[in-house]
Order: C-alpha cells, then sequence, then structure tokens
C-alpha cells in the first residue's frame, strides 16, 4: 500500500522507472558481511546528542550508536527496538514498557529501566521539543530493572510516535548522571547500545563507527564500518557519489536539477521513502497581522492564483505532490479531503476574489505590494519564491523578494514578525500535535521561538479543536479533531500548503536495506544494511 | 646599510609591540561587525531543531551568555583576550583554540603550496614572457594567465573534479585523507599529496596569472634601466643579465603582492576548502558566520589578523634582503 501510494505520487516517470528498478534489487539475496558503508552528508552536526538537539542531520549520524525503545516501520506501525514489549492502559494513563534484557552499552555496563527513567528526565528537560511532548508525563516508575512505567496527568495520545531513536534516544545513566551534558565526553563520542560504536571524529573531515561485536541482535550488524563524509558543496556530494567513493546521502543530498543525470547513473538508485515520519510540507506563511493579508478573503485569492502543479514540476522537477491540505497525503491515520476546501488554480475566480474585497487594479495595474522571504534552505526555496511572484504578478499582486541567510531569517520572520510572507517547509510529523498544531494554535505563538505560530492567527475554534485533541482518548472524536482542524486551516488560510515534499535518498545500488523505517536514514541503525557484491 | 642582528632584532621587536594596539582594534571592530549581524547562535541552534520550547531557547542563551548587555558581551571578550583565552564554541561543544590548531594546519599546508606554486610558476611564465616580449609565446602566457584568473575558483574545482576523479578516476574528489586508510610515514604523506594536488592547482591557477603579469611588467621595466644596457655593453650574455642583474630588481614588487596576498588566500580557502571539502579553516570560519558562532569567528578572524602582521613582517625583512639599499629601522 505504502508502495503504491508513494509510485503515484510521482510526475516524473522517468524517476518512476528508476525507483521501480531500484526497489526490486534491495528485497532479495542473502545479506553479505562486512565492508564500508560510506554516507556524504551535510551540514556537520556540532556534537552528538540527539536527546538533547532533534536536528535532522545529527540523529542520521547518532541514530547508529543510540537507540529509542521503538521504532516505526514504513507503515509508522511501532516495532520493538530498545522495548521488547509495550503495553498502553485503557484510560491512557500508564504507559508500560518491558525492556530487552540481554542489551549492553558500549562500554560493557548492562541496559536497565534506570537508564529510561533516567533518559526521560533528560527528554522532558533538555530536548528542544521534549517538554511539550512529554509535558503530561507526571512520574515514572521502575518496579524491576527491565520494567518501566510512565504515569500520566491526562491521557497523551501523541506518545504513540514519540520513541524512537530519532526523537527519543536513551542515554547511559551511568555516564551522563550528574554531569554537564553538553560538556560531557559522551557528548562528542557517544556510548550507546547501537549496533555501531564511535571511533573517531575529524571536525570538518570524517566520523568513523565500527561494528558493535556486542550487539544485542546476534549476528548484526553486517557491516564492519559506517563511514560519514562532510562535504560542503552539493556538486562535490555528486561527484562522490558517482565515483563510487561514497555510496549513500539522504535529506536530497545533490541539487535536484542534477538528479535527471544521476538516476541516468547505472550505479545509482534514488528514493524518496523514509521521510513519511517528517512529512515535510512546502507552504507559504502569511503575516495576518498586515493590511491586506489580514482579509482572509485576500489569502484565498492567493491560493486560486498559485498553479500547484506546475510548481511541482518546474520548480522542484517533480519531487512532490500538489498539496490540498496542512496534513500530507503520507500520513494516514488523519489526512482528508472530507468538506475540506480546495483551491484548484482559478486566476479569474482570484482575481473576482480580490475586486470584491476591494482591492482593485491600479492605474498601473497593479492592486498592492507584497513581500516575501523565501526560507534559505537551498535554490528551490528562491525558486518557488520566484515563481509565486510571477503567478501573483499576473492577478496584479506585486511580489517583493527578499533574501537573507538562515539566523537573518530566523530573526526577521519568528522574533521580529517583520514579514508580509514567506514560502518554507515544515514538518506535519506522525501526529499533528508535534508538527502542526505549533502553527496553528494562537497560544503556540512565542516570540523569538523558531517554526511556530509566526503568522498571528489566532481562532477560537481552532485552538478548541487542537487542545481536545491532545488530551482525547477517544480514537475517533480525535480524528474528527483534526478532520476540522483539516477543514478550518483551509478555509481561514494563515498557511497556504503548496506542495508534499519528497525528499530523496541516493544511494549506490548495492547498498541493500537502508530504508526499513517511516524515518528512513535519519532514524534506522542499519543493522540490516549489508553491501551486495558487484558493481562500483 | 642594515646589517647586524641586533637592529633586526630590534626592528621585529617594535613591529611585534606595535601590532598588539592593531589587533585590539581588530577584536573590537570584529566584535561590533559580528553583533550587527541580525539573528544569534541560540537563533541559529533553535531554528535547526525545527522546533523548540521558549525555556530551550532561553537555556542556550543564557548558556552562550547572550542574556548579558552588548558591552558586558564586549568587556568580558576583551579580558578574555589579555588572558589569551579565546573562549568556547558552544556550537562546536570544544574550546576554540582547539577547533582552530585542528584545522589550521590544512589550511597552512594549501596555503603555502598553493602560493609557493603560483609565485614560481608565475615569476617562470613572467620572465619568459618578458623575454619573448610581444611574440605568440607571450600572448599565449598572457590569456590563459587572464583565463584562469577570470574562471570562477569553484568552477575550476568542479571541472578537474569531474575529468581526475568522476571520469579518469585517478584522484579523490575530496578530503585531506583516504578516510580510515590509517596509514604511516610516506605512505600517509604519499596519501595527503595525492589529496592536495587538485585544491592546490585549483587555488594556485587563480593567483598565477596575477604573478605572471605583475613578473612580466617588472621584468620588462627593469630591462630598460641603464646598467642594464651597461650590463649589456660589458658583453654578458643574456641569460646571465636576466638572472643575475633583473630578476632579482624584478623580485619587489612580487614579494609585496605575495606579502598582501595571504589575506586574499585565506579568504579564498574558503571556496577551494568547501569543493574540495578540505578540513581547513576557511570552512570553519564560513560555518561560523552561518552559525552565528560569535566565540569562534572572533578567534578565526583574530588568528588569521596575526598571520597577516607577520606575513608582512616578514615581506619587510624580506625587501632588506633582496635590495640592501632598503633600510629597516
Amino acid at each position: 500500500m505504502f508502495f503504491g501510494l508513494n509510485r503515484r505520487d510521482f510526475i516524473a516517470s522517468g524517476v518512476l522507472a528508476s525507483l521501480a528498478g531500484g526497489r526490486a534489487a534491495w528485497a532479495q539475496g542473502t545479506p553479505a558481511k562486512g565492508g564500508t558503508l560510506t554516507v556524504v552528508m551535510y551540514p556537520e552536526p556540532p556534537y552528538l546528542l540527539s536527546a538533547v538537539d532533534p536536528t535532522l542531520q545529527m540523529a542520521v549520524v547518532t541514530t547508529k550508536m543510540m537507540e529509542g525503545l521503538l521504532s516505526y516501520d514504513l507503515e509508522m506501525r511501532p516495532q520493538p527496538l530498545l522495548a521488547e514489549r509495550w503495553e498502553v492502559s485503557p484510560d491512557g494513563l500508564a504507559w508500560t514498557f518491558n525492556l530487552r534484557k540481554d542489551v549492553k552499552w558500549h562500554d560493557g555496563r548492562d541496559f536497565t529501566s534506570a537508564d529510561v527513567a533516567y533518559s526521560l528526565g533528560v527528554w522532558k528537560t533538555r530536548h528542544a521539543r521534549g517538554r511539550q511532548s512529554f509535558a503530561r508525563v507526571t512520574s515514572v516508575e521502575t518496579p524491576d530493572a527491565h520494567t518501566v512505567i510512565f504515569r500520566l496527568s491526562e491521557p497523551a495520545p501523541h506518545l504513540a510516535t514519540v520513541f524512537s531513536s530519532y526523537e527519543s534516544p536513551v542515554v547511559p545513566k551511568h555516564v551522563f548522571d550528574g554531569t554537564d551534558l553538553l560538556a560531557n565526553p559522551a557528548a562528542t563520542a557517544p556510548v550507546g547500545t547501537g549496533p555501531f560504536r564511535f571511533k573517531e571524529w575529524k571536525r570538518g573531515d570524517n566520523l568513523i563507527m565500527e561494528r558493535n561485536p556486542d550487539y544485542w541482535d546476534k549476528d548484526k550488524p553486517y557491516l564492519d564500518r559506517v563511514v560519514f563524509r562532510f562535504i560542503a558543496d552539493a556538486a562535490s556530494r555528486a561527484a562522490a557519489l558517482e565515483s563510487g567513493e561514497a555510496q549513500i546521502g539522504c535529506l536530497t543530498p545533490v541539487p535536484l536539477s542534477d538528479m535527471a543525470r544521476l538516476t541516468a547513473n547505472p550505479n545509482l538508485v534514488a528514493t524518496t521513502e523514509g521521510y513519511d515520519y517528517m512529512a515535510p510540507v512546502l507552504m507559504i506563511q502569511i503575516n495576518t497581522r498586515n493590511k491586506p493579508l489580514a482579509d482572509r478573503a485576500v489569502r484565498q485569492a492567493i491560493a486560486y492564483a498559485i498553479n500547484r502543479e506546475a510548481l511541482t514540476k518546474t520548480v522542484w522537477f517533480g519531487y512532490g505532490k500538489p498539496a490540498t491540505g496542512p496534513i500530507p497525503s503520507v500520513v494516514k491515520a488523519w489526512y482528508t479531503t472530507d468538506g475540506v476546501p480546495a483551491y484548484p488554480f482559478d486566476p479569474k475566480k482570484a482575481e473576482a476574489l480580490l475586486d470584491e474585497a476591494g482591492y482593485k487594479r491600479g492605474p498601473d495595474g497593479k492592486r498592492f505590494k507584497m513581500q516575501t522571504d523565501p526560507f534559505p534552505g537551498g535554490a528551490e526555496f528562491t525558486r518557488t519564491a520566484e515563481f509565486i511572484k510571477q503567478q501573483l504578478g499576473r492577478i496584479g499582486i506585486d511580489v517583493e523578494l527578499r533574501t537573507g541567510d538562515f539566523p537573518s531569517y530566523v530573526r526577521r520572520i519568528f522574533s521580529e514578525y517583520e514579514f508580509d510572507s514567506t514560502p518554507m517547509y515544515n514538518g506535519a510529523f506522525p501526529d499533528p500535535s508535534a508538527g502542526l498544531q505549533r502553527i496553528y494554535w494562537s497560544k503556540a505563538q512565542q516570540k523569538g521561538v523558531p517554526f511556530v505560530n509566526a503568522t498571528g492567527y489566532a481562532d477560537p475554534a481552532m485552538d478548541r479543536d487542537l487542545e481536545d485533541a491532545q488530551t482525547q482518548n477517544d480514537p475517533k472524536k480525535r480524528w474528527e479533531d483534526y478532520a476540522n482542524m483539516q477543514r478550518r486551516a483551509m478555509t481561514d488560510l494563515p498557511v497556504i500548503p503548496l506542495m508534499e515534499m519528497r525528499f530523496i535518498t541516493l544511494a549506490n545500488r548495492r547498498v541493500m536495506n537502508h530504508t526499513i523505517t517511516a524515518d528512513g536514514l535519519i532514524g534506522t541503525n542499519f543493522a540490516t544494511v549489508y553491501l551486495a557484491e558487484g558493481g562500483k | 646599510m642594515a646589517g647586524g642582528r641586533l637592529p633586526r632584532l630590534r626592528y621585529v621587536a617594535r613591529r611585534v609591540l606595535k601590532s598588539v594596539p592593531i589587533l585590539l582594534c581588530i577584536a573590537v571592530c570584529n566584535f561590533i561587525l559580528l553583533k550587527l549581524a541580525p539573528g544569534d547562535a541560540a537563533d541559529v541552534l533553535a531554528g535547526e531543531a525545527g522546533s523548540a520550547t521558549p525555556e530551550y531557547i532561553a537555556q542556550l542563551k543564557a548558556q552562550f551568555g547572550l542574556d548579558q548587555p552588548a558591552w558586558r558581551q564586549l568587556a568580558n571578550y576583551i579580558w578574555r583576550l589579555f588572558s589569551l583565552d579565546l573562549g568556547y564554541s558552544f556550537r562546536n561543544n570544544r574550546p576554540v583554540l582547539q577547533l582552530i590548531l585542528e584545522r589550521m594546519p590544512a589550511t597552512l599546508l594549501l596555503m603555502a603550496g598553493a602560493l609557493s606554486l603560483a609565485f614560481i610558476a608565475g615569476a617562470a611564465l613572467g620572465v619568459l614572457a618578458s623575454r619573448r616580449v610581444n611574440t605568440w609565446t607571450d600572448a599565449l602566457i598572457s590569456v590563459t594567465a587572464l583565463l584562469f584568473y577570470a574562471t570562477p575558483i569553484f568552477l575550476i574545482g568542479l571541472g578537474l573534479i569531474v575529468i581526475f576523479a568522476v571520469h579518469l578516476g585517478w584522484l579523490p574528489t575530496g578530503g585531506l585523507t583516504t578516510v580510515g586508510a590509517g596509514y604511516a610515514g610516506w605512505q600517509a604523506v604519499w596519501d595527503v599529496a595525492v589529496h592536495l594536488v587538485m585544491p592546490l592547482v585549483t587555488l594556485a591557477l587563480f593567483f598565477l596569472a596575477l604573478y605572471a603579469r605583475l613578473m612580466r611588467a617588472s621584468m620588462l621595466e627593469v630591462f630598460n634601466q641603464d646598467y642594464v644596457t651597461t650590463a649589456r655593453a660589458k658583453g654578458l650574455s643574456e641569460a646571465r643579465i636576466t638572472i643575475k642583474h633583473v630578476l632579482r630588481n624584478a623580485m619587489l614588487p612580487m614579494v609585496t603582492m605575495l606579502g598582501l596576498q595571504v589575506g586574499t588566500l585565506l579568504g579564498g580557502s574558503v571556496l577551494v576548502e568547501t569543493v574540495f571539502s578540505w578540513p581547513g579553516i576557511g570552512r570553519l570560519a564560513f560555518e561560523a558566520v552561518m552559525s552565528r558562532d560569535l566565540n569562534l569567528l572572533l578567534g578565526i578572524l583574530l588568528i588569521c589578523s596575526v598571520i597577516v602582521i607577520a606575513a608582512n613582517i616578514l615581506v619587510d625583512l624580506a625587501y632588506a634582503w633582496l635590495d640592501p639599499r632598503i633600510e629597516i629601522a
């Protein structure tokens, strides 16, 4: 089902062909042991403690060494990792995890429930969004060395999705307890339970990890070594993959304009799987404090005026799918189009809406001026802004582009609210309370906090639905809350969703089993990855 | 004449002493300039995390000292400088000095190599062009040199990668060493040398043009001096005149250029280091700007100022050696 769904999403048929070929390759064969897998990466993580910092690039490195309680397969179903079994009480107030018994930390000490209890404290007080995720966990019990019970003040159904190695990695208590977390040597040389052990890190160049011979999953991992090479230049990353010096890169490691050439290379295979956990959506956030954007009809007109199909095909080379709402279709648990207003490309209707709202064309053919600040995340965002400028120009809106580097952008949009509109992206995450509540909930608005409600949008009905869903233990009612949320979001449009983004993992044909979880290379531990025989 | 060891030592000591207030000015200017850039390290870290809570950000700001007024941050910084402490890079979670010392050798190797190659090859080409002035050799050298000068560095770098690493497979695409090969002795030297070829040539090609043109002009000027005519009249061979009489005098502007370019090269190395993933100081500085890693950037800029000042003192000493008429005092 998952594969079928993703296949349909592809617009460029050339991409489709190369993907289908690739998938057949990693379903068969007996795992070969040994070898080194070289991963191209950028940016280089500043340190290696994902329990504190949920930056994706950091997790790509750390999750091979540090593990979470669960992993989530390609269908987003939880699978055992450090926890063998788990159970939620019917009232949703107690979460019990039975831990694996034969697990050792890389330094030889036993992994126990005390480590999990300690880690919860770290997630709750130090993780960038952990305070929010674990807000309702009031206490933790460890009845024996291999059982952990989280006690909650209210139900928190979103917890079902947060126990991955990426989101909540378990840290060793005996190493970190009583120390300054980030000053601890283990923050740069991790001690974990994972299939690979930290070996060395040459800053600015590479990081090496080695096979953990005492890994709890006997006979695994297959690889002897995993090497990360930090290559700043996108064209150089492409060259490393083409020459066979490196075998894999994730999070769209090369410019989209190079993808046609690279997928034509018989040694390389691209996939867009393994990003459903992040569920990234390209969107325009609009500052509803500013006139005339404060007028809902104006925002609706903008939504009608942008051709999402053309945007996907031209700017994003087909690596995406026009969005129908704030939740992308890959988040199957919550996605709906039922009763959700749609905005098919219709410039005439857009002009009519603007006329009606009183923003008629002036003598120069222009209605009003609007600034747009593309997210400084690569050429595609700037081109998206140029595309929007061109499209809105046709209905008489004069768009002015402004660009700045990442820190300036964060300051301008999220601290000073000194913007009209910004094409950017947001991860919807498996649960809307994690990914979307932060941009639609009026109380999420916090001056100076990046990537939360910056639009100034505040709607009591929206707040009510979001707040009810947070603690709603009845799955049906919770679904209805989020269906209402999607309908309201697409009526009020403080944020105009443009496209479900498809990030790319580009790998050598020999690399097998690299994408087996919903968080792909970001969350998987590489225990089952192997290099098939033959080829360059 | 500037003979004797003592005046030279005194000269160096005075120059070093004079550079202290200059360095202090540079440090203050850097600090103010960097403070003017919008956004700080906490914004970046929280932004990269994708989502964060206000408490998390407050925690970061307090940890980085960003919750204090700017004047106090500056005072703390200057105070630390006097105790020769470059501070801590919160972004990289390590002391600034340690980071710089780790990355500096790679850049110095690249810089010294590229400058030497550009200087020597540029001088040779310049001499050749000046001896065959207005012939096709001269034109060829000028045109080729200008072509390399006009081509953006990253384009040359990527071109070399595509030809020599991707298609021919002779050289590695980037990096300083073969990852995890664990070579020792001459094998390690050879390994670094193989990795150094393309970045070095790329960086040198750009500067080569300047030296070739400068050397040619300088040689031609000296050739017109009276003493060259005298030398010719004495019946000396052209080769002897060129090497013994003209070359040494024509070197002066070249040496001036060399001193000036130490600073430029540090900037040019950013591009080369990025294209060839060379783990040097240029990229570290670039990343420090992008992440508003104030302490690290201030540290790098300061160390680079020290290098530029030192290079200029050396150049002044070289003048005296090349042309005994120039006195250092």
